[in-house]
């Protein structure tokens, strides 16, 4: 009889338990979604609250001077971004396409390939001050191309692990269908294994792309920062989100709010790189 | 014609093989050795211990001192580490075993999206929103309570000011937990199905098959999930740079401004007016490139390539 009961009360104590982790569980889940929520919820009414036209068609103003925008910065960003990604994913993927195509056997690509993997989480503000060694000190001026430099370095590992997995994927009997044909290992590539990994490879340039479109650190003492609107890449430039570090810092209210509108631009466009990619993924998996 | 073909091939072949050995070898070494050059001053004139102890960071008088970054970024790291940990396993268990099947690509993307966020919109949210709910209702609470236990109480000492290693710590400890949790619900789901059914089939609780199989089987994954994090963590510079106060000081309570290695160097490198000011903050990008680096190597190429030959494949 004891021993009943004694059995029941454990098994009631094991049941507890469970439920009492089940629950933490689901909490903590529901922890990571209000985040999230927040976040972005913060960031939507803020933002919308001082979106403006002017916002895009001006300049800056002298603080406390109404009607300023932030053109300037608007259009340095996509200036800088645009040329980081211009150097970098040419070079991503073809970082990746040897790690896959030409590498798989070698132990010293297989390293190669692991620390590459590392870049992609390297402090990107340490890329920052590399760049300044390289392309600003000698020159003695901050440019918008060591910006693009910067951002492309960050860049490249992440196209090129994205790059790299997705070609493993290609069945290597395809592969051996070209050889028997007699092609030409580039031919091989160009014709066969890039074309069935189309949709990964530019998945892996639009999380790249994501990767660098909100990054700061590494521009800070790059592109650095230029309160008027410049279109010359070998001069400083204005970022989104270097000046968004800026304004939030400083004082003027009118700066906060231009701050917030410009972070609402900023996350949507990061965001919305990031769903476009997995989108493609989608369609990926579902046309086979 | 043949001839032109096997050309290009010698061509593409050399070209990839330059780029490979240019992003995975010559890019990290060339880094290293650039901040070493560019720290030379520095190194010379403190050396590696003095550096590494020195508590005073005074541009005026030219001394330098890593002490209070270095310890600064430690503990901003550690605590946002700790608050992430039992999230992310959290949130990693929820998706992997208890969120409907149809639910749980929803729940992923959610926490992706929390990932995608760009740092500075952490940080900027984190001075707008957070530091003042901070300063005006969870920092007196604390003091309130646990302020009044002998010894633990010194930990919030201070004035609360929302600009503090708490603050700091805890929206880091947000902008990691996505990372951290899809790692570690990537090694759930690597668990073999089989292995759970056997736990049931015993009679375990789901919690029992988490705790004695899930767990057990995939702990190398959380651990160089965790490590990895906590990498990426060392060197995330936005998210805390609105929020430490950038005083180079070691703070004797979490409601005391710091700084950390990150935030002393996006704050002062393009400030820095004499050589021996910005060697020195070269020194400092120099010990966050071998922490960083060293972290992550170590997750990836001990941690997870143990699991990999684990569970039969190579790299995760």
């Amino acid at each position: 009889m004891g021993n009943e009961r004694h059995l029941r009360r454990v098994i009631l104590r094991r049941k507890f338990v469970n439920i009492l982790m089940l629950t933490l569980s689901t909490l903590t889940a529901m922890y990571g979604l209000v985040w999230l929520f927040w976040i972005l919820g913060d960031i939507l009414l803020n933002g919308f609250k001082f979106i403006s036209l002017q916002l895009f068609l001006n300049d800056p103003t002298p603080p406390g001077i109404e009607g300023g925008g932030l053109r300037h910065a608007f259009v340095g960003h996509f200036i800088i971004t645009s040329l980081g990604a211009l150097i970098g994913v040419p070079i991503g993927i073809g970082t990746g396409i040897f790690f896959a195509e030409y590498g798989r056997h070698s132990r010293i690509v297989k390293g190669f390939r692991n620390v590459t993997d590392v870049l992609v989480s390297f402090p990107s503000i340490v890329v920052g001050t590399f760049v300044y060694a390289l392309m600003v000190k000698p020159l003695g001026h901050f440019s918008a191309v060591s910006g693009s430099v910067s951002l492309a370095l960050l860049m490249i590992p992440v196209i090129a692990i994205t790059t790299d997995e997705i070609l493993k994927l290609v069945p290597n009997s395809l592969r051996e269908a070209g050889y028997a044909l007699g092609a030409h290992r580039w031919q091989v590539i160009k014709d066969i294994s890039i074309s069935a990994a189309k949709r990964g490879i530019l998945t892996g340039v639009i999380l790249g792309i994501a990767r660098i479109s909100g990054e700061t650190a590494p521009l800070l003492f790059t592109s650095f920062n230029n309160n008027f609107f410049s279109t010359d890449i070998t001069k400083p430039m204005a970022s989104l989100t270097v000046t968004i570090f800026q304004y939030a810092m400083g004082p003027y209210e009118e700066w906060h709010r231009q701050a917030w509108a410009a972070s609402l631009i900023l996350t949507f466009g990061t965001l919305f790189f990031f769903i476009t990619a997995k989108a493609v993924v989608h369609g990926m998996r579902r046309s086979g | 014609m043949k001839r032109r073909e096997e050309l290009v091939e010698a061509l593409t072949g050399s070209t990839l093989g330059l780029f490979a050995l240019t992003v995975g070898f010559l890019f990290p070494l060339f880094t290293l050795l650039v901040l070493i050059f560019e720290s030379l001053p520095a190194i010379r004139k403190f050396g590696l211990f003095n550096f590494l102890t020195g508590t005073t960071w005074d541009p005026v008088a030219e001394v330098f001192g890593a002490l209070p970054a270095l310890l600064g970024t430690l503990l901003v790291t550690f605590l946002a580490s700790a608050i992430a940990l039992p999230v992310s396993i959290g949130i990693a268990m929820f998706i992997s075993e208890l969120s409907p099947k149809k639910l749980k690509p929803v729940f992923s993307t959610a926490v992706e999206l929390l990932g995608a966020i760009p740092s500075i919109i952490y940080g900027m949210w984190g001075l707008f929103v957070i530091a003042p709910l901070m300063a005006d209702y969870v920092e007196p609470f604390l003091q309130e309570t646990l302020g009044r236990i002998p010894l633990l109480g010194k930990l919030f000492d201070g004035a609360p000011t929302g600009v503090d290693a708490l603050t700091a710590s805890f929206v880091l400890s947000v902008m990691i937990i996505p990372f951290m949790s899809t790692i570690v619900k990537d090694a759930f789901e690597m668990t073999p199905e089989l292995l759970k059914e056997a736990g049931y089939g015993l009679g375990a609780t789901k919690w029992e098959v988490v705790k004695n199989v899930v767990i057990p089987y995939t702990l190398p994954g959380i651990v160089g999930g965790m490590v990895l994090s906590v990498g990426r963590a060392l060197g995330e510079t936005m998210a805390v740079a609105f929020l430490t106060g950038n005083v180079h000081q070691i703070p004797k309570s979490l409601l005391e401004p710091l700084t950390t290695i990150t935030v002393a160097i996006a704050n002062e490198f393009t400030e820095a007016d004499s050589d021996i000011y910005l060697a020195s903050l070269y020194y400092l990008a120099l010990i966050l490139f071998v922490l960083s680096f060293g972290l992550l190597m170590l997750a990836k190429f001990y941690l997870l390539e143990r699991l990999g030959k684990r569970w039969g494949t190579k790299g995760t």
